[in-house]
């Protein structure tokens, strides 16, 4: 079924960020990115992805695609097989938070469904059959349950699935089961992380049955003082509670931040502005810049941002350098693959370029 | 289980480790994980839930030789001792063939052996209802145990109501479905 399909993403268009989720900021964006919210589920009597055969898995794509008809948001998006996309578009779509590392790493017969602003999105064959995702800017866990419980009313209109009295909706993983609810927020913490106070508090959020990763999710590293806080526990609590507890741990990360930015405003000023005017001073110069220092610098001009100091760029354009400087971005924007060294002076360029039209 | 350093903290980092072709495994508080170089496990939560589980799956019940590991899966044929080395099961109907073993770790992983979200909207009020009913049974249950019988009775009558009404449902579903496919 894969042959007559576009093998390519409509990448000219994706790397427009016009009309995109991420291009708006949302509730309490100056120390939240975003909100996801994921739902797993499974075909009732099917295997699931880990032990079925490709055939059964070929199946599963095809219902999914059937289904996926009766979803609004993907209407005018076919379904996009793993095994038939390139690599490079893949880690593209990594980038974009809408596909996992291991769906990106897989291929075979994985696919993904995503709405045109990409808010909306459904992968299928991953761990799961089905994980549906919503992603919205800023703090709205309550917006985007809402949408992704609607995808999955809607697919199931046509599809069955696995559930029991006693668990819930039946996932691969017995960390998943019940709800098959993992909802995210992305926070910036600089400045607890600047007072060294970080460790204490998030040491308080694991103890609260809440998880603490990096950047992409699970298994990935913490950089450039992005941490993602998730739920765990999807047994034995409705999604509402698992959603109002998260909340409230997340508003209580932000007063903290907020009383460590105080302490930086009136303790240490002259040593924050100047590692903010040298990040700026780094993205208006500099001729090499890796990823891993991109975002290292993002974090410090956004904290400048947060804490008010004058002469910096709009938030709005640190996240966009933060999501268009990526690798993947950068090799697609310029139509070829490039070494890590070409890269880097890409995304110098890059970034030069958007200050100076930035800082206008 | 107590912290193998310490032996005053319970032990929430677990780590196994090869060393010269040989596995150790160390059970650790969260301060002597720190105190031993272990902090970014600690801090960066790199310690994933599946890691812990496929510990918790295997130190509840033993998979390996046992008998409990050859349990298999009458619809996928995953054997126990598979499921505790991956933490993934096999198909839904794996949650019907290992639930003495699953309860325990769900009991241990989420505090709950018990579904209280989102039911299919095909089944939602059913499942609703026999949610309710479960629970009337428990309060029943207890009830007695207090020996507040006027209390009991109540129950015991909602717990009548609603089986009728779940029963009027369920036939009403079957002609339904018979007519359809009649």
């Amino acid at each position: 079924m894969t042959q007559e399909k576009p093998v390519h993403l409509p990448v000219g268009e994706m790397l427009r960020s016009e009309g995109k989720w991420f291009a708006g900021d949302g509730p309490q964006s100056d120390a939240i990115l975003s909100t996801r919210v994921r739902l797993a589920r499974n075909l009732k009597d099917v295997r699931f992805p880990g032990r079925a055969l490709g055939e059964e898995l070929s199946g599963v794509l095809h219902r999914v695609e059937n289904a996926a008809l009766g979803v609004q948001a993907f209407q005018e998006r076919a379904l996009r097989e793993m095994g038939a996309l390139p690599v490079l578009e893949r880690q593209f779509l990594l980038e974009r938070h809408l596909i996992s590392y291991d769906l990106a790493s897989s291929g075979g017969e994985c696919g993904l469904l995503f709405s045109e602003n990409e808010a909306l999105s459904v992968m299928v064959n991953e761990e799961d059959h089905i994980r549906i995702q919503a992603l919205m800017p800023g703090l709205q866990l309550d917006e985007a349950y809402e949408a992704a419980n609607l995808v999955d009313d809607q697919l199931e209109s046509s599809l069955e699935w696995a559930f029991s009295d006693d668990f819930g909706y039946l996932t691969a993983c017995p960390t998943n089961v019940g709800t098959g609810l993992r909802a995210s927020v992305l926070v910036h913490l600089p400045a607890l992380v600047l007072t060294r106070k970080i460790k204490k508090v998030l040491t308080g959020v694991t103890q609260v049955g809440l998880a603490v990763r990096g950047f992409y999710g699970e298994g990935t590293d913490v950089i450039g003082n992005f941490f993602q806080i998730s739920n765990q526990i999807t047994l034995g609590e409705k999604e509402t509670q698992a959603l109002l507890n998260l909340e409230r741990v997340v508003r209580q990360l932000l007063d903290y931040e907020e009383k460590a930015r105080d302490v930086l405003l009136k303790d240490a000023v002259h040593q924050i502005r100047d590692k903010v005017m040298r990040a700026v001073g780094v993205f208006t110069h500099a001729q090499l810049l890796s990823s891993q220092e991109t975002i290292g610098l993002a974090s410090a001009i956004r904290l400048g941002i947060t804490l008010g100091l004058d002469d910096l760029p709009p938030v709005a354009l640190i996240n966009e350098i933060l999501h268009c400087s990526q690798p993947a971005h950068l090799q697609l924007m310029a139509g070829h693959e490039m070494s890590s060294e070409e890269r880097n002076a890409h995304r110098a360029e890059l970034i030069r370029k958007k200050m100076r039209e930035g800082m206008n | 289980m107590k912290c193998q350093l310490c032996d005053v903290a319970e032990a929430t980092i677990h780590v196994k480790e090869v060393k010269n072709d040989e596995v150790t495994e160390l059970h650790m508080c969260e301060k002597c994980a720190r105190e031993k170089g272990y902090h970014s496990m600690v801090e960066k939560g790199t310690v994933s839930i599946a890691s812990q589980l496929v510990w918790m799956a295997e130190n509840l019940y033993p998979g390996g030789s046992s008998q409990v590991g050859m349990v298999k899966c009458t619809e996928c044929g995953l054997k126990y001792s598979e499921f505790t080395k991956t933490g993934r099961l096999g198909c839904p109907h794996c949650y019907e063939d290992f639930g003495t073993q699953l309860r325990a770790i769900l009991r241990r992983v989420h505090g709950s052996v018990r579904h209280a979200g989102k039911a299919p909207g095909k089944e939602g009020s059913q499942f609703e209802r026999r949610r309710q009913i479960q629970q009337l049974h428990e309060e029943l249950e207890r009830a007695i145990e207090r020996e507040e019988y006027e209390d009991a009775a109540r129950i015991r009558d909602e717990i009548r109501q609603l089986e009728t009404a779940a029963g009027e449902d369920a036939t009403a579903t079957a002609s339904n479905g018979s007519a359809a496919t009649g």
